[in-house]
């Protein structure tokens, strides 16, 4: 009998201590949370086991590039890095999943336990501002830009939307363009129908294409690729400047404008495919360049796509601004931040400065199929498409994208979400209105 | 003191599950109550008091209306099929037919599937694409010439959650199927001899005798269905994604809190999703205890 509460208290003990292994004390040899994978897992050289090491020994930079042109371009920029600075360590801390959803829950984890990375990624705008700044998690990068002479090779549009009272908080290393109108030149052709510039040549392009018997002029896909079509019939309708004060409380949600707005998109959402939540943006892409829709509305990733479909530009699919959006560039961009205490801040320091480099955004955006945040990228190294878009990106006007991050919070987006949601449920533009105007109230910008 | 060594022996043996139990159950139930009266808003905890303005917000919010109309309606249908369904197949499976045992491990196969891999295949059958570029299980009805079968699904207009009850179904009818067929051979044979010996008909026998005596299978049923349906989450999220007209609570929960960082309001949502569950299995444990302290 004592022999089997021997063994039974033996169980416990041996439970207890592997409960406790999790709870391990700072300092000690900790894996990268959460990481599915792909994260190489380290020894942190903080607290009590680092020292007598010299300081910056490692960096650990946590993003969500994880696949495909993504991991690639990642290690391309690595592989700069590990040239400037042979004595960093560089540590990828990458979790895979959701887009970055995953990640940024892992993030809000870390800083919460007050774990940080060195740096991370995140969308350039409010969505860091909003989520990070406001809880003093950044340091300015101001002192970089200056030291670098950054200020002169980005646009002059683009600062502000990555500031916050005279602050700029993150370095872009890439830029994305959200007003794209892809279409199917073929399907064009056969109907007669010429690439629209305006809102109301639009209309009169779908209009034609139905009567011509085009099932879907329009291709759309699941929730937040509608709120990326708003976003742009919101800036094809009211302008630059009338958009850009939506999120700064200059603009009246409630104004007629934004009425003229909303019925526009209303009158849009009539061209689409009926089973449009039931897509992924691949499959509404695909619609496109398989015939089956004329137009859709994506952010230029979808180049990519189609360029994996083994596509000719011009022939397989072709672009234009969104109607209305023409020498107005929609941008967002993934970009990296300096955490308030970064446990290696000069190795973040360097991260960063290869990151605004040259030579760092000369590697990882041919192989991500996006362009630099530079305007002094070397041409040779991109495609057709990214050339126009670098083009447009130093000739146009600078505006941030909703979905993506740059003008709203992730809490004003979300609402905004559902007041979008709750629209495409009811269509009533008055309704909707009031919810519009409603979140921007809650969310501070408007009175 | 051969008594007390065996009782030290049990409450140690006992005592780390309790720890667990209350650590990470009753605490955490206990912080996630304190944090939905908070005003936490943001990556970093706030706990300044709010009252109950997360709820009195939740209670006006339109989202929060079409979750709750969403799980009613999808209770009604989930609940209701598995039963009827369970227990057809069970008496069915009752008659004493050959390959009992076959029909029986088909029909609960489903159950040892996890609602996202039911959810990602019943998303390709569910394909509500129209035109030419039907799919699934309506380019099925098109082929056999049943085109009023054809529908958009869980796209369809308010009433797309509907769509999603029936993998649900799918899923869980085997199982209800099992604890009717516990049952129903529970019950003696006496009994349904004695009944028809008294001149019943076949039918008579089911809806007088044994549907009454089963009364205490579809009770536990309804408890269990009923709580996997409240909570539901995984299944609408592999067959749909994520958008309003087939919202639930537990999704507005997810979205709301790690999407929008609105913690308080996620706790809100959260408590009031255990408050509902508890308004399901409380009182059936009441019910059972008392039953069987009575026996």
């Amino acid at each position: 009998m004592s022999r089997k509460l021997l063994m039974s208290l033996l169980l416990i003990i041996v439970l207890l201590v592997t409960a406790c292994g999790r709870t391990a004390p700072a300092g000690a040899p900790v894996a990268t949370a959460g990481a599915e994978g792909d994260a190489v897992v380290t020894v942190e050289s903080g607290g009590g086991e680092g020292e007598g090491e010299t300081a910056a020994s490692e960096v650990e930079v946590f993003s969500w590039w994880t696949g495909g042109g993504e991991a690639a371009g990642l290690e391309a920029m690595i592989a700069v890095f590990n040239e400037k600075y042979p004595d960093i360590a560089f540590n990828n801390a990458a979790v895979a999943g959701g887009a970055g959803t995953n990640a940024r829950a892992v993030l809000a984890t870390r800083l919460q336990a007050g774990d940080a990375p060195d740096s991370w990624q995140g969308h350039a705008g409010q969505e860091l501002i909003g989520t990070y700044v406001a809880a003093d998690q950044l340091e300015p990068l101001n002192f970089l830009y200056e030291e670098n002479g950054w200020l002169e090779v980005m646009p002059e549009t683009l600062i502000p939307l990555i500031s916050q009272d005279g602050n700029i908080y993150s370095v872009p290393v890439n830029i994305h363009r959200a007003n794209v109108l892809w279409y199917n030149p073929t399907v064009l052709e056969e109907n007669n129908v010429e690439v629209p510039e305006t809102l109301e040549e639009w209309f009169a392009a779908m209009d034609a294409l139905k009567a011509a018997g085009v099932e879907t002029p329009l291709a759309l896909g699941e929730q937040w690729t509608t709120m990326h079509l708003f976003e742009t019939v919101l800036l094809a309708t009211l302008g630059e400047e009338a958009y850009n004060g939506l999120w700064t409380g200059e603009t009246d949600w409630n104004d007629a404008e934004v009425t003229t707005a909303l019925e526009n998109y209303a009158r849009i959402l009539e061209y689409t495919n009926s089973d449009a939540s039931a897509l992924s943006w691949q499959d509404a892409s695909q619609l496109v360049v398989d015939g089956d829709a004329a137009f859709n509305v994506m952010g230029d990733w979808a180049e990519g796509f189609y360029k994996e479909l083994g596509l000719e530009p011009r022939e397989g699919f072709g672009w234009a601004p969104v109607p209305g959006t023409g020498g107005t560039f929609q941008f967002l961009s993934d970009s990296f931040v300096l955490p308030v205490g970064a446990p290696n801040r000069d190795a973040a320091i360097a991260w960063l400065t290869v990151a605004g480099s040259k030579e760092g955004q000369d590697a990882f955006n041919p192989v991500k199929g996006s362009i630099p945040a530079r305007n002094d990228g070397d041409r040779a190294l991109y495609d057709e498409y990214l050339q126009s878009a670098m083009d447009d990106w130093t000739s146009n006007t600078i505006v941030g994208s909703l979905t993506h991050g740059v003008v709203a919070n992730d809490s004003w987006k979300s609402e905004l979400d559902t007041a979008l949601g709750l629209f495409l449920a009811n269509q009533d533009v008055a309704n909707f209105q009031n919810a519009l105007s409603a979140t921007c109230v809650a969310s501070g910008p408007c009175k | 003191m051969r008594f007390n060594r065996d009782s030290a022996l049990a409450v140690a043996l006992v005592s780390p599950s309790i720890l667990a139990v209350a650590i990470f159950v009753y605490g955490f139930i206990a912080w996630s109550a304190r944090v939905s009266l908070s005003a936490w808003k943001g990556l970093l905890p706030d706990y300044t008091w709010a009252g109950l303005s997360n709820y009195a917000g939740l209670l006006a919010d339109p989202r929060f209306h079409i979750d709750v109309r969403n799980t009613l309606l999808f209770t009604t249908l989930f609940v209701g099929g598995c039963l009827v369904l369970g227990l057809g197949l069970a008496i069915l499976l009752d008659q004493g037919l050959r390959g009992e045992g076959f029909f029986r491990t088909i029909f609960l196969f489903p159950m040892a599937i996890s609602f996202i891999v039911t959810g990602v295949v019943w998303r390709w059958l569910m394909n509500p694409a129209q035109g030419s570029r039907l799919s699934g299980l309506n380019l099925l009805f098109d082929n056999l010439g049943l085109d009023f079968l054809i529908n958009s699904w869980h796209t369809t207009r308010d009433w797309g959650i509907a769509a999603i009850a029936i993998p649900a179904i799918w899923q869980m009818s085997g199982y209800t199927m099992a604890l009717y067929l516990g049952g129903l051979r529970a019950i003696p044979d006496e009994v349904r001899e004695a009944a028809r010996v008294d001149g019943a008909s076949e039918l008579q026998v089911y809806w007088h005798i044994i549907l009454p005596l089963l009364r205490p299978i579809t009770l536990s049923a309804m408890v269990i269905l009923g709580h996997i349906s409240l909570k539901v989450f995984d299944l609408i999220v592999a067959v749909a994604g994520k958008q309003l007209p087939l919202d639930v609570p537990a999704i507005y929960m997810w979205t709301t809190t790690f999407d929008g960082n609105f913690y308080g309001r996620g706790a809100a949502i959260g408590m009031m999703l255990l408050l509902s569950v508890a308004a399901l299995v409380i009182p059936y444990l009441i019910y059972t205890t008392r039953n069987e302290a009575q026996l």
